[in-house]
């Protein structure tokens, strides 16, 4: 049987690798104990859940996030807040979730502990226990630091039907806050663009708000939350799945100083930036004064704001009114947006 | 924020458009040129286009220096990149735009290459004190605003004694690819037919007004130096129109909290001490254009790439069916190109004009109407 | 060409100086532009190529403002 591991100084090395007892270890001593559920604690090689009444949502997401520290967050809050918000946005209320670390050799103790209270911490506010984990080790070189895999799953009732392909025209689009908060501070945080702000990341789990919004009975009929790629990639699929065109208007998009700033001196794009702790709702016209209402009612949506419609003009998907009565089409970028000097 | 938000007030550019539709009655119509790309982006970026009056039409010109490099030079880049224990930094403009057989800088660094986007060129010298053991090469583009950074940057490696520093520099210059413009399209028979042009806002920061004179005494046509925001630019056409109409061709600055009747002096000093004329460069577009291009000077050329690396330049024709020449020239819409948002998407683009930020024809499928998938 | 924006100086440093813009800061080369703490300059790729001239800003904007009155007569 090995000793206990150095927290504070010891560090990963291969023979945590391949499974078998030691990888057990990294799990048990820096995972587990802030993960601490009775369903984890047993230690079995599978979780036995209760089924819930109601359809199970099932949302899995990869992280490859660099750098893994960033102003607001960390790789592994973000991938609590991702999936259990990937869930809540079907109108699903997120119960359990796995996460599977793949760790680079040579990564200390106390960066993995680090990130396990972070997630920890995470989990129990969004409600959610952390059933199963597992962790591998690779050789350096082959993983940057860490990579999360997290699954989460969660229950959503029988009559909440809320997709991607229920936009129709009339709807109101909804912004839950101010947008590209993450994408601009990741941006800003890069080394080699020696910017100094005090840009923060969005990232938190929306399940709360998304409760807020489905117990006040509104027909909700898309939620996204636009996360890589930005709101503008996420209205664009939902134009295209629901066979609609959506409006915005300029306006109304709330975006915070620094990240207007983050994009002008860089020749970025808000809309392109990824948001990752708030959500767009499309909902009948009539319905949207209240749903706005109750969001803005909510500590999650204060910023709240209708930015938009939906039209019956799905030839271009989406379209941006400028202050002015100019507009133009904000279509998909092909890869991440990058500085430019030009 | 200041000094740009006041440029984008609602109020003042719709007073601007009606001013302009009241004045630009010509019959003959108004084709105005905005040679620089950063202000063909502007105008997509704000959906202007659309609300100028019919009778003003924009022609894109070939400001966009990451449009007018040549394949020839963007493949030597990749070429250097690829090379051992040198990394390679460049602007994030240029790191999509392809070469020969489709490859990028982007692509060389996904096969191993070590590129580096930085955002200033004394960020480069700044690797190359780090990295005492590699040779850093820094990939210089860009028009006259651009040219003074890798100028400081080369300033300050000779002064600090960096030795594995160098340039590879592409820097072109504005007022020769203007006359190939003006006088002969740069080699094929036609001329773009322009009554006046939008003058480069920053490039005119650093040279000063009288660098375009021979546009208004020797091509008799109206300059206005304009800035980037909405309101610049209108008040420009608005500039333009009014001297089109009473017959006159003189060179204004509707820039002038930016620029200065001399422009940079310190800047222009540097540049003369940094940088010399190379007697011809090719352009994407236009051919081989004389006295267009910088290269580094005699007393810098420890810190020359093109010298250090032995650098050789292929004969490298554009891709069959692009048409990006013809778009640099303001002869072809980027709409009216065949292969236009068809084979050549900024997902798969065949030339620069597609892959460029600023390039007429990304702006055009990024920003401006058109039905997807087809034409 | 190209991408450049107005930023405030906030600290000025022998050749280099401090810029703030939406409470974003960076340092830029001030080698070829004279400031001071409280102009704004026109910041390209890491340096200062202008001085923003706030006289000729305003007195440009406030012709714009004329254009919302009849009273406009010049250009």
């Amino acid at each position: 049987m090995s000793r206990k591991l150095d927290l504070e100084q010891g560090f990963v090395d291969l023979s945590f690798g391949a499974g078998g007892i030691a990888s057990a270890q990294l799990t048990r001593e820096i995972f587990a104990p802030e993960f601490s559920n009775p369903t984890l604690d047993r230690m079995e090689d599978g979780a036995v859940i209760d089924m819930p009444k109601g359809r199970l949502v099932v949302s899995t997401d990869s992280h490859v996030i660099s750098p893994i520290f960033f102003p607001g967050g960390d790789i592994g809050s973000l991938a609590i807040h991702g999936s259990v918000n990937d869930v809540a946005m079907m109108g699903a209320k997120p119960l359990h979730m796995s996460a599977g670390f793949i760790i680079e050799e040579g990564v200390p103790f106390s960066t993995l502990k680090r990130i396990a209270v972070s997630m920890g911490a995470a989990a129990r506010e969004a409600g959610v226990s952390i059933v199963a984990a597992d962790t591998k080790v690779v050789k350096k070189g082959e993983a940057d630091q860490l990579y999360i895999t997290s699954t989460c799953f969660g229950v959503v009732s029988d009559d909440v039907s809320v997709g991607a392909d229920r936009a129709e025209q009339g709807d109101r689009v909804i912004i839950s806050g101010s947008i590209g908060d993450h994408g601009a501070a990741v941006m800003a945080s890069r080394e080699e663009l020696s910017l100094t702000s005090n840009l923060r990341s969005d990232s938190q789990s929306l399940h709360d708000l998304v409760s807020a919004m489905l117990a006040s009975g509104i027909d909700i009929h898309v939620m996204r939350d636009p996360t890589r790629g930005g709101l503008a990639t996420s209205l664009n699929e939902i134009a295209v799945t629901s066979g609609v065109g959506i409006e915005i208007d300029e306006r109304a998009i709330p975006v915070r100083e620094g990240v207007r700033a983050v994009s002008e001196l860089l020749g970025l794009d808000p809309l392109y930036f990824a948001c990752e702790g708030r959500l767009a709702v499309m909902c009948a016209g009539d319905d949207a004064e209240t749903l706005l209402a109750i969001m803005r009612a909510h500590p999650k949506g204060g910023d709240a704001a209708i930015i938009g419609e939906v039209t019956a003009s799905p030839e271009i998907p989406l379209i941006l009114r400028s202050t002015f009565g100019g507009s133009r089409v904000v279509s998909l970028l092909t890869g991440d947006q990058m500085p430019r000097i030009c | 924020m200041k000094f740009i938000d006041e440029y984008r007030d609602s109020e003042v550019i719709r007073s601007l458009l009606s001013q302009i539709s009241e004045e630009a009655v010509r019959e003959a119509g108004y084709r105005l040129m905005e040679f620089c790309g950063g202000h063909t982006h502007a105008f997509y970026r704000y959906g202007l286009l659309p609300l100028l009056p019919e009778q003003v039409t924009m022609v894109h010109g070939p400001g966009c220096p990451v449009c007018v490099l040549p394949v020839s030079r963007i493949d030597a880049a990749v070429a250097l990149a690829a090379r051992e224990e040198l990394i390679f930094c460049s602007y994030g403009d240029m790191l999509r735009v392809p070469g020969s057989d489709g490859k990028s800088l982007l692509k060389a660094k996904a096969e191993g290459a070590d590129v580096r986007m930085i955002y200033s060129p004394l960020d480069a010298v700044k690797l190359a004190e780090k990295n005492p053991d590699q040779q850093v090469v820094f990939f210089a583009v860009g028009f006259e605003t651009t040219a003074p950074a890798t100028a400081l940057a080369l300033q300050t490696a000779l002064d600090q004694k960096i030795p594995n520093f160098t340039v590879f520099c592409n820097h072109v210059l504005t007022p020769p690819a203007m006359r190939a413009i003006l006088d002969d399209g740069g080699g094929s028979e036609e001329r773009a037919s322009i009554d006046g042009i939008l003058g480069p806002g920053h490039v005119s920061a650093i040279i000063g007004c009288s660098a375009y004179r021979f546009v208004a005494e020797e091509n008799r046509i109206p300059l206005v130096i304009s800035g980037f925001e909405p309101v610049d630019l209108l008040e420009s056409i608005l500039m333009l129109v009014r001297q089109i109409n009473e017959g006159k061709a003189e060179i204004e600055n509707c820039y002038s909290r930016v620029v200065k009747r001399e422009g940079n002096r310190q800047a222009i000093a540097l540049m003369d001490e940094v940088f010399e004329l190379r007697g011809s460069f090719e352009w994407r577009g236009f051919g081989m254009l004389s006295d267009s291009a910088q290269k580094l000077s005699g007393k810098f050329a420890d810190y020359d790439a093109e010298l250090r690396f032995d650098v050789s330049y292929g004969e490298v024709h554009d891709h069959r069916a692009c048409r990006c020449a013809e778009v640099l020239r303001g002869q072809l819409e980027p709409e009216a190109c065949s292969v236009f948002a068809s084979v050549c998407t900024p997902e798969n683009p065949l030339g620069a004009c597609m892959v460029s930020s600023e390039g007429a024809c990304a702006a055009a499928y990024q920003y401006g109407r058109h039905t997807r998938g087809d034409q | 060409m190209c991408l450049a924006i107005p930023a405030r100086v906030t600290a000025v440093s022998g050749d280099m100086a401090t810029v703030e813009l939406g409470g974003v800061e960076r340092e830029v080369s001030l080698a070829l532009v004279e400031a001071a703490v409280g102009d704004y300059v026109i910041v390209h790729v890491g340096i200062a190529i202008s001085r923003l001239d706030e006289d000729e800003a305003a007195r440009t904007l406030a012709l714009f403002a004329e254009l919302n009155n009849p009273s406009e007569t010049s250009s």
